[in-house]
């Protein structure tokens, strides 16, 4: 796509071919999702590892973006960003309003449990709790009573249309099962964002398809929902796809098929 | 994390992995058994000591006159000496202490050993004969069951009457009523007018093989063969009197023995205190001895669950990783560690202190040790359980706490 030159950032909206309109984003009720030159750097036993060159991000409340690139582009460094598991080394970002690139330990774990809904590759649900229990979790954290507890997270398992698997454990679930209880996990809490890494990454097409579905329907009710995938057909369900390399946005578009297909 | 949560996900892991969890609370669990154990024993012993012992074998505020003391441990050579030294207490001494006495104390010679009983019908037994008076039998309470005591008439006549315990009269006369039929002790005849009531026994030492005879008859010779005595018991009516009558006992011997203001007294009066003094000498022994094995099996059982709580950490970095991504901050994921190893450990101090009981009445089964329980034995141990787990817990969960998400999520 982009050329690769080192004097011109390459995240500026005016090289992107269908310019998703970014750059005036200010941290607010709109956008829920702002970075500015967002840097992470690993140390490798000595050798400095550039995961994030400076990547400038704006994602708006309701958007459905997928965040796309060959391994070794640094989306899983940017997804751990995102979801304030890691701390960047420069730059700034905003989530929902909050400076979140500064803040310690303990509030990120408060402004992951409040404004993020996780869904991973591997489900990552505790292997000795139900289904049920593991919904709940979130709430736990939260400091929500046993009973409303209980009522959210049926709620949400209801939502996935998984209400009658709620006491069964993860390994008496098929993965497409086990997917949807991480989903209704990440919404419990009504988080800002759900943050999803690969999530059909672990399943066969037709349970992707499925997972793929109660994605859509979320984003439809009004979900910001950011995916992270090497799959094109995974990405092309979302209606902007992020593609990063090297550490850098290479482009920044919005889906033409599915935009087209929404009239947009 | 509620503490709820944490206690019934703590007993859950106890639940899943049975086998493993014993093992983690072996350690705890033997401390705390040993340690019940010997806090119930030791307990149940000096329990017995002062309400039993004391009444039973020394009596309620009584005081014996004696030429040395007979709970003295420690005795060094030259004590022992002096005590040989002594001038032996003979009847008119006996006769002076009681003349002094104030009104109301009861006073009786008692000399007393363990001799051979036999009867026409049985093979000898050794018995403890007890050579005394008629209020003997008032002052240590001892209740005639069948037949009567002797009198203080009998005392005087020498009469060769005797009253037994249970244990010899089924002993020596096998079902037969022993009233009217002859006992010897140590070869010698008497009659026997009474039977005692059953009294049991004390650390194994039975009440009931008591026979009773007056001091003024040969028996007497038996025990002391150069005509002395070998003690006067003195009860008082209360404490204080008791106390007025060791004060004129000890003004009268000491005048009748000419010493001379500054002199050690050259006999003993002896209250049941210095039995008690004696026995919680040997309580303090015993609970330090007792509780210092234990107190190893506890740190034991400290390092085993630190061990297994590191384990499960390990085990479970993926379940901490996924925890922590979803909101749970460093005292969440600290918490919750710290009250499963603690979980641990009560539950194996609970299931310690069961064993502990069971241990203790099994011993009071088996042997005459006597048992009872404690009950702030079972608070401590439940505390110390607590604790170990606290303390073994520290460690393993601030590991825990301080774990990376994204490289806990990483983990398989």
């Amino acid at each position: 796509m982009s050329p690769q030159t080192d004097d011109v950032a390459l995240s500026t909206t005016a090289e992107r071919k269908v310019v998703v309109q970014s750059a005036g984003a200010q941290p607010g009720k709109d956008w829920v999702i702002v970075t500015r030159g967002l840097k992470r750097e690993y140390d490798m036993g000595g050798e400095i590892v550039r995961a994030l060159q400076g990547v400038d991000l704006a994602i708006r409340k309701n958007e459905y973006v997928a965040i796309m690139g060959p391994s070794g582009s640094g989306k899983s460094t940017l997804m751990n960003l995102i979801g304030c598991l890691d701390t960047p080394n420069g730059g700034e970002y905003w989530l929902s309003g909050q400076l979140v690139s500064t803040m310690k330990d303990d509030e990120l774990a408060r402004v992951r449990n409040k404004e993020i809904g996780f869904v991973f590759q591997t489900f990552n649900l505790l292997p000795r709790a139900s289904a049920l229990h593991n919904v709940e979790l979130p709430l736990v954290y939260a400091g929500v009573g046993s009973a409303e507890r209980k009522e959210r997270a049926m709620e949400a398992l209801t939502k996935v249309q998984l209400a009658d698997r709620a006491s069964h454990r993860p390994n008496e679930l098929s993965g497409g099962q086990r997917q949807r209880v991480a989903i209704a996990r990440a919404l419990v809490n009504r988080p800002a964002i759900l943050l999803a890494d690969e999530p059909t990454g672990n399943l066969d097409s037709t349970t992707s398809e499925e997972i793929m579905r109660v994605f859509e329907n979320l984003a439809s009710t009004g979900q910001t929902v950011i995916m992270v995938t090497h799959e094109p057909d995974i990405a092309a369900h979302a209606r902007r796809v992020v593609v990063l390399r090297d550490g850098k946005i290479a482009s920044d578009e919005r889906n033409q098929k599915v935009t087209s297909s929404l009239g947009l | 994390m509620p503490f709820f949560e944490s206690v019934a996900l703590a007993l859950n892991t106890i639940r899943v992995q049975k086998l493993k969890s014993f093992f983690t609370l072996l350690g705890v669990m033997i401390g705390v058994m040993f340690l019940i154990a010997v806090v119930s024993i030791v307990q149940g012993m000096s329990n017995y000591v002062e309400n039993d012992f004391a009444a039973k074998i020394i009596g309620v505020n009584t005081f014996t006159f004696r030429r040395r003391p007979n709970f003295n441990p420690n005795t060094t050579d030259d004590q022992w000496r002096e005590f040989q030294r002594r001038p032996r207490i003979y009847a008119a001494d006996a006769e002076l202490v009681r003349s002094v006495l104030p009104t109301g104390n009861k006073a009786a010679i008692v000399n007393q050993n363990f001799l051979y009983a036999s009867s026409k019908l049985s093979r000898p037994r050794q018995v403890q004969a007890i050579a005394t008076e008629a209020a003997y039998f008032d002052i240590k309470k001892l209740v005639v069951e069948s037949g009567r005591a002797f009198s203080s008439q009998e005392v005087g006549a020498g009469a060769k009457v005797i009253v037994i315990g249970t244990d010899i009269a089924d002993h020596l006369f096998n079902g037969l009523d022993p009233l009217g039929r002859e006992v010897r002790i140590g070869g010698m005849p008497y009659t026997v007018i009474g039977v005692l009531e059953k009294q049991g026994s004390v650390f194994g030492f039975s009440l009931d093989r008591m026979a009773i005879v007056p001091w003024t008859t040969p028996v007497s010779r038996l025990i002391q063969p150069k005509g002395d005595l070998q003690s006067m018991i003195v009860q008082g009516s209360s404490r204080e009197e008791m106390q007025d009558g060791i004060e004129n006992a000890r003004e009268a011997m000491r005048g009748s023995r000419h010493l001379a203001p500054g002199r050690p007294d050259n006999f003993a009066l002896e209250t049941e205190d210095s039995a008690l003094a004696f026995f919680d000498g040997l309580k303090r022994q015993m609970i330090v001895f007792g509780t210092a094995l234990p107190a190893i099996g506890l740190v034991v059982g400290a390092m085993v669950i630190m061990n297994i709580m590191l384990v499960a950490v390990a085990e479970r970095t993926r379940e901490i990783g996924i925890r922590k991504a979803l909101g749970a901050r460093r005292i969440d994921i600290l918490s919750q560690f710290l009250i499963e190893a603690s979980t641990l450990s009560v539950v194996g101090a609970g299931i310690g202190i069961a064993l502990g009981l069971l241990a203790a009445k099994i011993v009071s089964w088996l042997t005459p040790l006597p048992a009872a329980v404690a009950p702030w034995s079972i608070l401590m141990a439940l505390v110390l359980g607590a604790g170990v787990g606290i303390v073994a817990g520290v460690y393993p969960a601030s590991r825990a706490a301080r774990l990376d998400p994204i490289a806990a999520l990483r983990q398989e």
